[in-house]
Parts: C-alpha cells; structure tokens; sequence
C-alpha cells in the first residue's frame, strides 16, 4: 500500500464480477500503471445497488464518491474526467449515501455491507464492529436472550418465529453438546440478501453467531452455504480463518472464557436444503430428507443434539441489537414486526437491489418508489413476495404493508424478503404451473402430498391451461391445494398452494379457457 | 386355527414410569410418557389409518394418512410423531381429515397399479385396506399422467428377482421408506436407500441387484413392507397363508420365535414374531428363509439297516430298526461290557 | 440322557456342545456357580461398553448382532477382541474403539494384561468385590495378576497386541459404565478354553459387572438347543441341572423316579469315546442329531474310530457324513415336525410347535422311547409335556417350568422356580449362584499346537451368515448363492510370499491331513493367521483340525492349527477318497415296490 495513495473501493461481490468488476479492476491497474499513479484498490462487497453494479467509489476528502455502473471500458475516461478526486462524469452517482435508494433505507444490519474490507477485522471494528460481542462476552446467557426478547426479532428465514424463544429453549436444553447452525442456503429465485452479506460483511454473520452461542451454551457452529455461491464460501472460509487467527473463534472465543468455532460447509443445490431439518440431515452427511416434528431442532437437532437453526439475517442482525440494545431495535418496525427487514428487489423492476427497510413501509413504496417501476415500461400486474412459494399480489393489493401479519392475513408471505416483479405480459395460469413444477423439482419426496401432488398439480394445470374440462380440473387443483396445504410434512408442500391459489384467486380471468386460448397455444 | 395377525400399534411401545392421560374421540386414556398419539390410540382400539408406521420402527411421519386434530394445535399433525401429552384433546375423525385422508389416498393410487385381483399381496396388502378404510371411490387425475407402473412409462422399472428368497417390484412401492428403515433401525445393515427425489423417488439397494448389494436377507424390509413390493417368492408362488402356528427356530443360539405360515400342511412361510422375547420380531436369513430343507429331498423318511458300512442300506420297519439297534446293544454290552455303548446328542 | 443313564446304565453321554461351549459350562460354574450366560438379551440396550471376544455376531448370532448395533449406534462403546477384523469392527454407523487382534490362542493373555491394568491402575470396584467375592481368593488372584509378567508390554511379544491399545480398553471396559462380555467360540476352542472363561468372568467381578442390567458375561451359545441339552443333563458327569453323577442325594433321587440304580462313575466324552473304539474298547455309538464326521476335529481320527464300532446307530433327517460309517439309521423330523422346547443361549426355554406331522411317522422322542423300551427299560409318555413335567420334578431350576407356563408368558428363562415363579432374565444379582464370587487363578500356558518352518501359519475357523455349522440344512437351500463352497481367507502379505491369489486353489496343509480349496485374499486377515469354514463335507475343513483341546474339558482346539499353505492343481488324497465314499457308503438298496415301477 502507498502512503497517501488514494483509495479505490471496487466490489469482489458475486453480482459485480458478473458484471465485469475484475475487468474493471485490471483496466484500473492498467490505465493507473500507465499515468503512474499511486492507487490502493480495495475489494468490497456490494451496497446492493445492483442496476449500477459494478459501482466504483472513490475515497475524496468529501468523502466517497461513487460512479456506476463502470465497465473496463470506461476507465480510461473515468481517469481523464479526473475520478480519483470525485471529478464530474455521466456515471458519476454522488456520494452512495445521498442516493435516494441508499438514503431511505434504515440500514442496520447491512450498515458495513459495500463499506468496508471484508476481511479486515479493523475496517469492522472502525465501523462499529465487534461491539455487540465484546458486550455479549461480559453478560450472562440469560441476560443476552433478554435483549434478543426486546429487540423483537424473528426469524429471517421466512418463518417469522420469535428468535428469543429458540434461542431460549437451546439454552435450557440439557446436553452434552449443542450445535449453532446457520441456514445460508438461500435458494428462493429472487433473493440475495443471505450472499451479499456472507460476501460483504462475513464478520457480522461470525460475531451473531458466536453470540449465539455464547448464549445457549454451544460451543461449536455450522454455516451451511451453497455450491452456487463459490464467492460466499470463499469469502466465509477467509473470514472464519481471520477470526480464529484474531482469537475471534476459538477456546476462548471474543476473550468470554468459552469455546466457540465455526465450520463452513457446502451444500449441493437442493433447495429443500433449505428447510432447517432437512439441512440437518444434510449436515450429518445423510440425504436431505425432511425430519417429522416434534422433536424440534431446539431440543433435538444435529446428530440428536439440541441445535439452534437461524438465517443468516437473523444472526446477522444480532450484532447490532447487542451493540445498541434490544429497545433500539424495536424502534423500528410496526405492530409485533419489529426492526428493519432486507427486501430483495427482483423481476420486471427498473431499480433492483437490496433495501433494508423498518416494517410498515408499503410494497408500493418498494416497487415503485425504491424500484422505479417496471423495466419494460408497462405497467405492474403482478408482484410475488417471499420466493417462489410466496403469493401473488395484483397491483390494487400494493398498499400492504411489510409487516407479518398483514401478509398472513392476505394469504401470503414475507418469507426471506423477496419481491419479483412482473409487467402485464405475464400469465398467471402458467405460474401457477411453475409453482407446482418448481415443487416437483425441489421435492425430497419424502410425504406423499408433496411427492406426488406436485406432479399431479403440473399435469392438471396443463390440462387448465389447454381447456380440458377446466372446471373440473379446476376445482381438483383447489383439492389437491388443501391436500398440500394441510397435510405436507413441510413448508414446500404446504406452501406451494400460495402462490397456486393467489393466482387462482387474484387473477382468475387467466384461469379460464376462452381468454388465454392464444396464450397455451403458444 | 387361524392366520395369527399381531397388533401394530405404529410406533415403538414406549417404556416410562410417567404416565400422561389424554382423550381421543371424547374418550380418557392413561399411556406411558413418550407414547404417540397414534399408539395411544390403538391402546384403546382405535386404528388411526397409517401406511408408513409400524411398532417396530420409529415413527417417520411421511405418509400423511394418520392427521388427527389437537384442540389448540394449528393444522392437523401426524399421529405417529405427536408424542401423548397430558390434557391433550384428540379427534381421530372429522370432516376434514376424512377429506386429506381420501385426498391422500387418490395420490397414492393414482400412482399403483389396480391389479389387486391378481396381486400377491391379495387380502395381506395395508395400502388396500387403507383404501377401504377412507371410502376411496374415484381417482381424478385420470390416464395418462406419470407413473410407475405402466410398462411403456419411463418411470417403470423392472422386478428385481435376484434374491432367491423375495422379489423387488417397483412398480407397487409407494415410498413409505419402511424396508429402508427396517434395514437401518431393525437390521442395522444400511443396504437400502431411496434413489431419486420427488415423484422419482423409488426404494433401491444402492444402485446394484439385491443379490450384488450389501443385503443379508434378514427379510426385515420384506416384513415392514406394506404392500407386494417386496414379497416372499413363496407367496407369490402359492398365494397368502391359512393359518400359523408359532413356533422357534432350529438354528442358532439365539432361539428366534416364528410364525409358521402355512396352507395346509405345507409352510409358505415363516414370519418372525413379534411377541418372541428372545428376537422381538427380528429374523436373520437363515430362519427366515432357510427352512426348505425340511421337506429337501434328500430327506431320509425310512428307517435303513445294514450288516456292514460297504453294504447297501436297506429299508426296514420301526419296529425291525429299533429292535435291531437295541439287540446290537445289549450284545455289545453282553460282549464288551456296560461301558462299551454310548450316546452323542445335539 | 435317560435313555442313556437307565437305558445303557452307565453314563457315556455327551454332546454337540462339548465341541462348542463345555468350558463356558465349567468356567462360568466354578466362578458364580453356575453353567449359562448371566443375561436376557435385552440387557444390551443397557450397555455403554460391549466387548465382543472371540465370537462373530453378524454372521454367527445375526439377529442378537442387531440389537448390539442399535445400541452401538445410540452411542455405546465397543471393544473386539478377535483375530480377524470382523463385520462389527466397523460397518455402518459401528465402529469399535478398540480392536485387539491378538493372535489366535492368546486369549487367556490379553484378558490376564486386562486385568493386570485394571488391578495395577486402581480401577477394581473395590466395594462390589468385597460385598460379593470371595476375599482370599481375590487377593492371591489379584496379587498374581498384578506381576509384572502379566502386564500388557510383557504379554506383546506373545499377543501382538499393542500394549498402549489394550491399556486404553482396560480402562474403558472398567470405567466405561455398564459393560457387558460376549463371547463365542473363539473363547472356548482352546487348549485355555476354560481358563480364558474363568478370566473373563474374573474382569466382571473385580470391576463390578455383574448381577444387573446391561452388564455380565455371556456366551453366544452356538446352537437353538445347545443350552437346553447342556441343562438337561447330556454330559458325562453331570445330571439335569448340572449336578455331578457322583452326588449320592441327586443320583438316589433320580434312581427312585426312574426305578433303576444308576452309575456314580463319570462316563465318556466324545474324544474318549473315540479313543476307547480305536483301542477296541467301546463298540456302540447311538448319534442324535449330530455329524460328528464332519464337525469334530481330525476328521481321519473320527472315522478311524466309527470303522471301529460295531454298531453306529444314526438318527439324523439326513444320510450325514456320519451316517457313511453307521449300521442303524432312524429318520429324524425336522423341527416343523416337533413337539417340545428349545433352550438358549439365554437359558430361555421357547415353545417348538409341531406343525406337520413327522415325515417318518413317528415322533423322535416317540422314537426314544421305542429303543428305550426295547433295550428293556420301559418309558411311557403320552406327550412332551409330561417329559417336562418329569425334568421339573427331577431339576430344582426347572421346578416351575410347565408347558402351561410357558403357554401362559410365551417363554421362561431358567432358574424358574417357587423362588422366581416367572423366571429369571438377570442371574447373581443380589448373591451369585455360588454364594461368593470365586477370582480363579488364569496362568497363561501357550498351547502346544505350534508354528514352526513347517508350519508357519495358524489356522482359525469359523461360519458365516448364510450357511450353518456343518451345512447339512443351509447347503439344501438357497442361501448357497451367498457361500458354494469354503474359502480360505488370507492376508495379501502372505498370499503373495506363496504367489497366491484370490480364486486358486490351494493346498492346506496340517500335521494331522491336508485338504485343498480356494484362496481369498483378505485384508481382515493379520499376517501370518488364515481363516476357514466348515459348512461343506467336501471341503473336510476338520481333516486339518488336531485333536488337541481344553485341559479341563476337552473342548477341541479348533481355532489354533499351525498349517502351511501351498499353490496346487489338485484335491488332496482324503478329498479325493472322501468323494469317492460319499457314493459307496450311502448306496440305498432299491425298494421293491420302486424298483418295479
């Protein structure tokens, strides 16, 4: 490093690189080298500005600067408009935290994401971590579940399960040994929060963690990625590494006396792996079917030990709550859904990327506000929430609020937090389809109403949708969606009617044969 | 004498000095702490239906066919897997069940064949009964959908009749995982595994022939087997037994109790029993299946004397047989002395 | 045994299990007082340390191998002491913390070193040994066993197990929780057969194991009724319930119901019995259910000794290689036809069930009595029953068993009398049978079967999971896909210095015969051991057996023959003899009502 060489920040994030992000940077190099130039380029994760992906900041002495989205192509005349002192540029985007996608946002638990080095654990202590487990480490485990209890967390992953109370149970739990688990197998089409976190801010997700188990009395944890994510598995193994080598894991983890570490793990691309008993089954390196409760996890987890299973979101807003208090936390939200939630904004959308909002912000705000409307300039006919089990929303239901409730209460979910976007030219009958097909493919196969239903759900929907006795077949895709819904062992067949019976519901002219004849013609 | 059919209470019977005491159908009953709901049930004679629980597995809760209602649960849990608890208040039947039971039942046989008449498992097959059970009367997914059991369907597999005791016929499986689970839990022997996910889900010995697999035929997944997918090559051949009689093995140390299953004087087959102290309703390949050689026809039914060892054996009554081995006897003792004769016993 | 005692009047009869069990019978009554396993099966979903010695479940035992495995998997320890790595060394979800894979007759010095670590370390339980043992035997033990010549680093040159290994499963076994010994016929096929159960059932004692749930020593007896012969008084010197034919109260009991006197003098075990035929003196062998002809060790002794007799008198469903050398043959029923009960290997007496009538038309006990009547001593039964009834008068352990009874539990385990009306799982729990425990000295004495230039291998055997004892049933199914014929396992060191490979054939020589078959080479083997089965009369396993055996039983030395190994193209001699009189003494006259048609 140079001294007084100016700071370059350029994204290592998966979603850059897609982008070109190394090619940038190698242009950088080149162009730098040529002028000779001091420059000292840092790797960040992403702020989640994805439409201006790779975004390229620029250290001033106003701050930083931010420019977007830069292809190599551009680097050259970056440099001659003067970048590396803020100088004017059509991709020139301001300071990231005046833009209005990034400065309505309540960021809390992505504060660091895109800001800091990845893997220097000062650049994380300067920006305020650690904090929350230096706290964590001084308490008692009670004391520390007291403050999870105020901040009202719930569960990220889709559940919305108060978090205190599985924490709680593992704590009491009595056993030998207990296990953290971190569900990072985000598999639901349309959400990335889970990966650009573990790439952007890997600290944050290790210091929830290790609060967590200081908390219950576990002593060793699990991340469980996935094969489609090699960036977050690297950046995890680089940060876990960092971590036990600053004493941050390990015998005595944080300097609390008690023993913690951290094992990455990789799953395989099942996204049943994805529901917390099935990733269980996983881990213990069986077949990932989906385990019967009761007994569980809390009390009976990873290899018949009591487990504590969250999301990465969840423990990954853990170290704020600890640093600033439970109540601090809860002051953000509406009604019992407290804090701030990390929507994934996806599909047909002008402005896609990752928003951390407070509950109670409307989807409209979201999708019209944050997402400027559709790319394709038509209008919004359909918005799905919470993946690819989640509901449909036509575009009169817009004003729900982020909030768990209202959602249950419309028959939808929040689930991980991710919003797709569809124009006018979408059918809803062929993803109602989808929705079964997508159970089909992602199936363990373990209960029969998933196993087979969801088969027979693509076979009647085909029938639906080329008007073969479409009432009747109708009606006994409306059975077979009761069937799934009550009487699956899991949420992946007991929530593939959601979005079925929101289409069905919301949009029933597509349902029928005369309309979209043309349609299933195709 | 009968056929003698052994309770299946679905799950393990659980031992406790706790006692918890719930109401079913609006009736008390007091069972042992960790009982299911579903067991607790059966103990005052209430059978929940279930296809893929049985008391000598733990439960596994993927068939969907044993939903009960609990007053202040969400949804319709499984029975298998609800342990008992006290004050708890059960509904074993309502409208709704009725309805994600028959529900269940018209997925399951929209994947099975409708062979009954002709299938081995004839009058001995749970997924039959099941179906009488919930009233089934109509599948509405109709021809033409995926399937297992059509010849031309890409799906269907061939029987597997490498093992010379029972056959494998995958076209009647319908995934309970008891046979993968009977060799793992029962047997402890992990030859079987489920290949596939989702609808292609179809039981497996790993890969290989249950012949070339890790299988040592201990008949386990044979037992837990609901339907004909995995019968004895005995009842396919002669059909259900008759009646039983139980009885203990020949073989080793250990003293298995079997249910000789017979039709007539002919054994079809033998069945380990469950109430059996010493074997609990575990078998090994030799008792199980190896008892052909009682009626081998190298079988000696007539007593045989000779002069010398070089001579030819000759047939003989009883009573000659008898008289003859006692008169060599005494005449050796008269020759020899008292100490000349003896005995060697198994 | 009446037959004999009171048909015969003298004492000369013995059983399969002299050849298997015996010296469990002695070991375990000179040390708690009495001859079986101290367990129900049960007990082993108790058991947080199993030790497996010398026995091979999933193959031998499979159905009690299984519950073994559930209780490994739910996280008991375990730990081998075999020759060979076995299937429970490690198989799915099993794997034993420790495996001492001793060489083949040093059993008696690896239980000796365990004992030496556990009395030198402080792991006796000190309160249990002085509660319920005897104290001045413990002591001498105790001080024996400690000597430095007993320690595992001085018995590795003899064992070859690592001294650290066999430390680290002392401690395990007297530390670990409930233990349990199983054991098999790698224990008792010694020259220290006896000697070896004494050691095993000194370990229980010193470290508490004994006398409830989830612990004990217990043989996997080898046989459905093995246990039950042994109970009912088909050895020499004992009557039913293990009571020497020497003691006057016993013997005039028995004599006043059967209304004979009877012999005081212990009678002949089967080596002797043989011996005594050789040497002309005894002339008259009634064989029940037994191939002694194949089974027994050097089979050429065997026959040698049958050619001798002048009446063989078989009664077998089988024309047995035994049935080669006899003079009488009596049809047998098989157990579908059989009425009575079978005892095992946990003395638990289950109900057999006739359900076809006998093939031969007459019921074997019905068959025993004929010849019990015709050699002038009546017997009159109108039913099994009532034989039991008779044992239950006869045998204060058997004082409460009745059919009925056992209609009415579905099984009794024996002792089950007014004391334990309904049987007993779990033996020596408040007292042993004996009163006081007994430590019993356990010298180890190296046999005498030993490897040399000549011979520089040692030969085990053992069985396999299909295939059963002498085969005469399992080679009549189907399981003879799994095993057609008996392989020699061998270690690939030793295969190669013999330029071997899996699938030749091979000659396998001992000081007593020499027999050929094919080779397998196998990593479970340790160098320098080989390994065999016996379920196939051609293979004539037994013709390499010596007819060296227990000191106290005479329970032969199956598991140690020092052999060579050799490349050939060719049967040996007696296999080749031994074929050509599998045709010439079996020939069946033809009938005539046959030979007509």
């Amino acid at each position: 490093m140079a001294d007084g060489a100016t700071r370059l920040f350029i994204p290592r994030d998966m979603a850059a690189l897609a982008l070109g992000a190394d090619g940038v940077v190698a242009a950088v190099e080149r162009e730098t080298a040529k002028r000779g130039l001091a420059l000292d380029i840092v790797r960040t994760g992403s702020r989640g500005l994805l439409w201006v992906e790779p975004m390229v900041e620029v250290e001033t002495p106003h701050g930083r600067i931010a420019y977007g989205p830069v292809s190599a192509r551009d680097v050259a005349d970056l440099l001659d408009a003067d970048m590396l002192n803020g100088g004017a540029h059509s991709l020139r985007l301001g300071r990231p935290e005046d833009i209005p996608f990034l400065a309505k946002q309540q960021r809390l638990t992505f504060a660091r994401c895109g800001v800091i080095d990845p893997f220097s654990l000062e650049d994380y202590r300067a920006h305020g971590g650690m904090a929350g487990l230096e706290r964590a480490a001084a308490m008692d485990a009670a004391a520390i579940i007291d403050e999870v209890k105020a901040s009202g967390l719930r569960g990220r992953g889709g559940a919305g399960f108060p978090t205190w109370i599985k924490w709680d149970t593992v704590r009491k739990a009595d056993a030998d040994r207990k296990y953290i688990v971190c569900n990072a197998d985000e598999g639901d089409s349309g959400t990335f929060a889970d990966r650009l976190l573990t790439e952007g801010d890997p600290f944050t997700l290790i210091e929830g963690m290790t609060i967590a188990g200081l908390a219950t009395g576990a002593s060793k944890g699990f991340i469980y990625s996935r094969s489609e994510y090699p960036q977050a598995f690297e950046a995890l193994q680089r940060a876990l590494a960092v971590a036990r080598r600053r004493g941050v894991l390990g015998a005595s983890a944080a300097g609390s006396g008690k023993p913690f570490e951290i094992e990455a793990r990789l799953g395989a691309g099942a996204y049943i792996c994805g529901e917390e008993t099935s990733l269980l089954e996983s881990l213990e390196g069986k077949r990932a079917l989906v385990r019967a409760k009761p007994p569980i996890p809390a009390i009976k987890g990873l290899f018949g030990k009591p487990t504590l299973v969250n999301n990465v979101l969840s423990f990954a807003a853990i170290p704020w709550i600890m640093a600033n208090g439970g109540k601090a936390y809860a002051d953000f939200g509406m009604g019992r859904s407290l804090g701030t939630l990390p929507v994934q904004l996806a599909g047909n959308v002008k402005r896609g990327g990752l928003i951390e909002l407070a509950f109670g912000a409307t989807l409209r705000a979201v999708v019209e506000e944050f997402g400027g409307g559709t790319l394709s300039g038509r209008p919004v006919r359909a918005v799905q929430v919470g993946g690819p089990l989640g509901a449909y929303f036509p575009e009169r239901m817009l004003d729900i609020p982020l909030d768990y409730e209202a959602f249950a209460a419309a028959k939808g979910l929040l689930g991980h937090g991710g919003v797709v976007v569809f124009d006018d030219s979408v059918d809803l009958a062929k993803q109602a389809r989808f929705a079964f097909e997508f159970c089909a493919v992602e199936s363990c196969g373990k209960c029969t109403p998933c196993r087979i239903g969801a088969t027979r759900g693509v076979e009647t929907m085909d029938k639906v949708i080329a008007g073969v006795q479409t009432e009747r077949n109708l009606n006994l895709v409306r059975d077979l969606c009761e069937i799934m819904t009550d009487g699956s062992l899991c949420a992946m067949g007991g929530l593939t009617p959601v979005p079925v019976m929101s289409a069905i519901t919301h949009f029933p002219e597509d349902f029928s044969k005369g309309s979209r004849l043309s349609v299933a013609a195709e | 004498m009968s056929l003698i059919k052994e309770l299946d209470y679905g799950t393990p019977i659980r031992l406790s000095e706790d006692e918890v005491t719930l109401t079913i159908d609006g009736v008390g009953v007091s069972v042992p702490a960790g009982t299911s709901v579903m067991a607790a049930a059966m103990s005052m004679g209430t059978k929940i239906p279930k296809l893929c629980a049985t008391d000598m597995l733990e439960p596994f809760g993927s068939c969907r066919m044993c939903l009960v209602e609990i007053e202040g649960r969400r949804g319709t849990p499984a029975s298998c897997t609800t342990p008992a608890e006290n004050g708890m208040i059960v509904r074993t039947q309502s409208d709704k069940l009725a309805r994600l039971r028959k529900g269940v039942m018209e997925l399951y046989i929209s994947d099975h064949p409708l062979d009954c008449l002709t299938c081995s498992a004839n009058g001995d097959c749970e997924l039959q009964d099941m179906a009488g059970v919930v009233g089934l009367r109509d599948v509405r997914y109709g021809k033409e959908v995926a399937n297992h059991f059509e010849t031309d369907s890409p799906l269907a597999l061939p029987v597997d009749t490498s093992n010379p005791y029972f056959q494998y016929d995958p076209a009647k499986c319908i995934v309970c995982n008891r046979c993968v689970r009977a060799c793992e839990e029962v047997q402890g022997t992990f030859a079987l595994t489920i290949e596939g996910r989702g609808f292609d889900s179809r039981v497996s010995a790993a890969g290989v022939s249950f012949l070339d697999s890790d299988c040592v035929s201990c008949g386990a997944c044979v037992q837990a087997c609901p339907t004909a997918t995995l019968m004895e090559k005995t009842v396919v051949e002669h059909g259900q037994p008759e009646h039983s009689t139980v009885t203990t093995c020949a073989y080793c140390g250990v003293g298995c109790s079997f249910k000789a299953e017979m039709q007539g004087d002919k054994v079809v087959r033998m069945v380990p029993y469950k109430g059996g102290q010493a074997n609990e309703g575990h078998s090994c390949v030799k008792g199980r299946f190896a008892w052909g050689y009682a009626t081998h026809k190298d079988r000696i039914t007539k007593p045989m004397i000779r002069e010398t060892i070089t001579d030819p054996w000759r047939e003989v009554s009883w009573e000659e047989a008898i008289n003859r081995a006692a008169s060599e006897f005494k005449r050796i003792q008269n020759d020899y002395g008292r100490e000349a004769v003896g005995a060697i016993t198994s | 045994m009446k037959l004999v005692r009171a048909g015969f009047g003298n004492n000369n009869v013995d059983t399969c299990a002299r050849v298997c069990h015996s010296p469990t019978g002695y070991g375990l009554s000179k040390t708690f007082g009495t001859s079986a396993g101290t367990q129900d099966f049960k007990s082993v979903a108790k058991t947080d340390v199993i030790m497996i010695i010398g026995a091979n479940p999933t193959d031998g035992h499979p159905v009690f191998a299984s519950r073994m495995k559930k209780r490994l998997r739910a996280g008991a320890k375990l730990i081998v002491i075999d020759p060979r790595r076995i299937d429970m060394v490690k198989s799915p979800h099993v794997a034993a913390s420790h495996h001492l894979a001793l060489r083949p007759g040093t059993n008696v010095a690896v239980l000796n070193a365990m004992a030496h670590v556990i009395v030198t370390e402080g792991l006796i339980d000190e309160s249990f040994v002085r509660e319920r043992c005897d104290l001045v035997d413990f002591e001498m033990w105790a001080r024996a066993i400690a000597e430095e010549r007993n320690s595992p680093e001085a018995m590795e040159p003899y064992t070859g197990v690592a001294a650290q290994d066999l430390r680290e499963a002392a401690r395990l076994y007297a530390t670990g929780g409930a233990a349990a010994i199983y054991y098999g016929l790698g224990v008792t096929e010694h020259s220290q057969g006896s000697t070896t159960v004494m050691a095993m059932a000194n370990l229980a004692m010193a470290t508490g194991n004994i006398g409830r749930d989830g612990v004990g020593v217990n043989p996997l007896r080898g046989q459905n009724n093995v246990q039950g012969s042994c109970d009912m008084g088909s050895f020499p010197h004992e009557f039913s319930g293990y009571r020497h034919v020497s003691d006057d109260s016993t013997r005039q009991m028995f004599e006043s119901l059967w209304n004979r006197p009877l012999s005081n003098e212990q009678g002949l075990r089967i080596p002797n019995m043989i011996d005594e035929a050789i040497g002309g003196g005894f002339k008259g062998l009634y064989v029940q259910g037994e191939d002694i002809a194949q089974s027994d060790p050097d089979t050429q002794h065997i026959t040698a000794g049958l050619r001798a007799m002048e009446c063989v008198v078989i009664q077998d469903i089988f024309l047995n290689e035994t049935a080669k050398y006899a003079h009488v043959f009596l049809p047998g029923s098989s157990f579908l036809e059989k009425d009575g009960t079978f005892t095992n290997a946990e003395r638990r007496i289950s109900r057999v069930r006739k359900v076809m009538e006998p093939l031969s038309g007459k019921s074997e006990w019905q068959a025993t009595i004929d010849l019990s009547n015709a050699l002038g001593y009546p017997m009159s039964y109108s039913h099994p029953s009532e034989i039991m009834d008779e044992i239950a008068r006869l045998t204060p352990t058997f004082a409460g068993v009745s059919y009925e009874k056992i209609e009415q539990l579905g099984s009794v385990q024996w002792p089950c009398n007014d004391k334990a009306p309904t049987g007993t799982p779990i033996m020596h729990v408040d007292r042993f049978v004996r009163g006081l425990g007994k430590f019993m000295m356990t010298e180890y004495v190296p046999t005498e079967e030993k490897t040399g230039a000549r011979f520089p291998l040692i030969l085990t055997t053992g069985r396999i999971l299909s295939q059963y004892n002498v085969g005469a049933q399992t080679r009549r199914t189907e399981n003879s896909v799994w095993h057609d014929e008996d392989v020699l396992e061998i270690h690939p060191f030793d295969a190669e210095n013999r330029g071997v490979k899996t699938g030749d054939l091979v000659a396998l020589q001992s000081r007593t015969g020499e027999i050929s078959l094919r080779a397998e080479v196998s990593e479970r083997m340790q160098p320098g051991v080989v390994y065999t089965t016996f379920h196939h009369a051609k293979t004539g396993a037994n013709v390499i057996t010596t007819d060296f055996s227990d000191w106290a039983t005479n329970c032969p030395e199956y598991k140690v023959t020092a052999v060579q190994v050799r490349r050939t193209n060719q049967y040996s001699d007696w296999q080749e003899r031994n074929a050509r009189e599998d045709i010439e003494l079996r020939r069946i006259a033809p009938r005539f009502a046959t030979a007509a048609e």
